[in-house]
């Protein structure tokens, strides 16, 4: 397979990387090469070179951290060059952050999971990938550096569109933290696109009870839309309602209302009405699991 | 970018075709230990890390199948972990160690997952076994008991055309039997 060239420089720090970024024009970052790698073999994108950041220690560490302090946020850390095997096994992610986990476990295969990165994926923007609707239902957000120094992207405000992020061409995410709450729960569900076994539609779910009312919820989708996306008609039917079936069948039915019909993938494997209607009910399955209601 | 050698044939007289190679397409001196043995080459940065071990190296266990990271059969470990071959640059594996199906069998005595891959027929063109291997290893090396469930979880990203599986799920799972036995 032969690939435009391009020229190749291994990062020994993210400082070093950021200024390998800024002296070439047209370099992207690689990690996993998972995401990039495909692009560039089908021409869809061609960096004129590479910066390296695969190699580089200590980017993925995952860790709780305890409460507020210092201007850190609290919640989990994930470095951005965990793995998703990384992810999966991790049994603070499990714990604290139990969609995220879900989506991990369910990406590619074995090796696809040893291969790629979260920072890659979510930096990548594939409206395919699982992780995106966790990141959100999770309320999560990326820390990102550039020259300028260090800022933080909120996940509702990272993806743009199809392989288009908030994540700048001079900067480099370094973690995705989620915030964790003892009384909150969540989950991801994921409907495999069977030629691709990406998702074709993907539900995170992230609520809030005390057992018998939902207090707070946030439902979010991948792969069935155009752009990752919060569900507010679900998460509004959701919050302050009775944990049961009623609740779940009255959210379900709204998951795809506040999106437009041209916000639905339409391809061969299923039409955009057809993804709506499988938003609906895999929205009811991943609340079913969440919520550890029978039917 | 490069393009076709057009204009280069005047400029190349007394070169040799590798200077000429290595002049216009920025070559990398990289270093990778593959089953056991150190090896120094150069490679474009193009060059996917599965063409590196077939083509520089002669590793040519490791096959290609769709090239799009699908198929399995490019399967090798690096540093302890089972990736695609085709979904890695060769450079990027600088420095990294690299263990490829030949560095499974001692001296052509096969391991127990190999005999057992031939006992239980769990090959027929053979083409995917590589990968099958590789994938089967990893998995025995963290869980010596699984379940056939695990054993399909662990070879879903290793497709074969021919056996329709049943047979390769038998032999890793005999497989696992027989070191439970030893133990
Ligand atoms: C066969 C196959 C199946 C797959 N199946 C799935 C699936 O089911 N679900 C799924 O979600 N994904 C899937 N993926 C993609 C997934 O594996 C990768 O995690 C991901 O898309 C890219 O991660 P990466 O580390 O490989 O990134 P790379 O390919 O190295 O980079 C991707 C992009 O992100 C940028 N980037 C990388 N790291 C950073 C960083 N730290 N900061 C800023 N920018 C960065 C790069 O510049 C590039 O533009 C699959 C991939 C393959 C090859
Ligand atoms: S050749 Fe690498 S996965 Fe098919
Ligand atoms: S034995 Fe032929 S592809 Fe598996």
């Amino acid at each position: 397979m032969y690939m435009d060239d391009f020229e190749y420089y291994r990062a020994d720090s993210v400082e070093n990387a950021l200024e390998l970024l800024a002296d070439h024009d047209g370099a992207e970052l690689i990690a996993g090469a998972h995401g990039l790698l495909p692009r560039m073999k089908t021409g869809d994108e061609s960096p004129s070179a590479l910066v390296d950041i695969g190699q580089l220690s200590g980017l993925d560490a995952i860790e709780a951290r305890d409460g507020e302090r210092d201007g850190d946020p609290g919640g989990i850390s994930i470095g951005a060059l965990a793995t998703h095997t990384e992810i999966a096994e991790s049994e603070t992610v499990r714990e604290h952050a139990t969609a995220l986990a879900d989506a991990a476990a369910e990406l590619g295969d074995p090796q696809v999971r040893n291969g790629g990165t979260i920072g890659g994926n979510l930096a990548h923007g594939d409206a395919r990938s699982d992780p995106p609707a966790p990141l959100l239902a999770l309320d999560g957000s990326l820390e990102v550096r550039s020259p300028d120094g260090e800022r933080t992207i909120a996940a509702t405000d990272l993806f743009e569109g199809p392989f288009e992020t908030a994540v700048a061409d001079d900067e480099i995410v370094t973690a995705v933290r989620v915030p964790t709450d003892a009384d909150a729960v969540s989950g991801y569900h994921k409907r495999r696109d069977p030629l691709s076994g990406y998702a074709m539609v993907g539900v995170g779910v992230w609520l809030r009870t005390d057992g018998e009312t939902i207090e707070a919820a946030r439902v979010a989708v991948t792969g069935a839309t155009t752009n990752p996306a919060r569900l507010p008609a679900a998460e509004d039917e959701l919050e302050g309602s009775a944990v049961s079936e009623e609740t779940i069948t009255e959210a379900s039915a709204q998951a795809g209302t506040t999106l437009s019909d041209e916000a639905f993938v339409s391809d061969v494997q299923a039409s955009a009405e057809y993804r709506e209607h499988l938003l609906s009910i895999d929205t009811e399955r991943t609340l079913y699991e969440v919520l550890e209601v029978d039917r | 970018m490069w393009k076709p050698p057009t204009v280069i044939a005047n400029t190349t007289r007394g070169r040799t075709t590798e200077e000429t190679r290595r002049q216009y397409m920025s070559e990398h001196e990289i270093s990778v230990t593959v089953n056991g043995e150190r090896h120094e080459l150069a490679v474009e940065p193009r060059t996917l890390l599965v063409t590196a071990l077939r083509d520089e190296l002669g590793y040519t266990g490791a096959n290609v199948g769709c090239e799009t990271g699908r198929c399995g059969t490019c399967t090798v470990a690096v540093n302890g972990e089972t990736i695609k071959s085709c979904t890695r640059l060769a450079v990027q594996t600088d420095g990294a160690e690299i263990e490829t199906v030949e560095g499974l069998a001692d001296d052509g005595d096969l391991t127990p997952l190999q005999e057992s891959f031939q006992e239980h027929h769990g090959l027929q063109c053979g083409y995917c076994t590589p990968g099958m291997l590789l994938s089967a290893d990893a998995l025995l090396a963290t869980n010596d008991d699984p379940t056939r469930e695990e054993i399909r979880e662990a070879i879903e990203g290793n497709l074969c055309r021919c056996t329709g599986y049943q047979n390769i799920v038998d032999a890793i799972e005999a497989t696992a039997d027989r070191l439970g036995e030893r133990r």
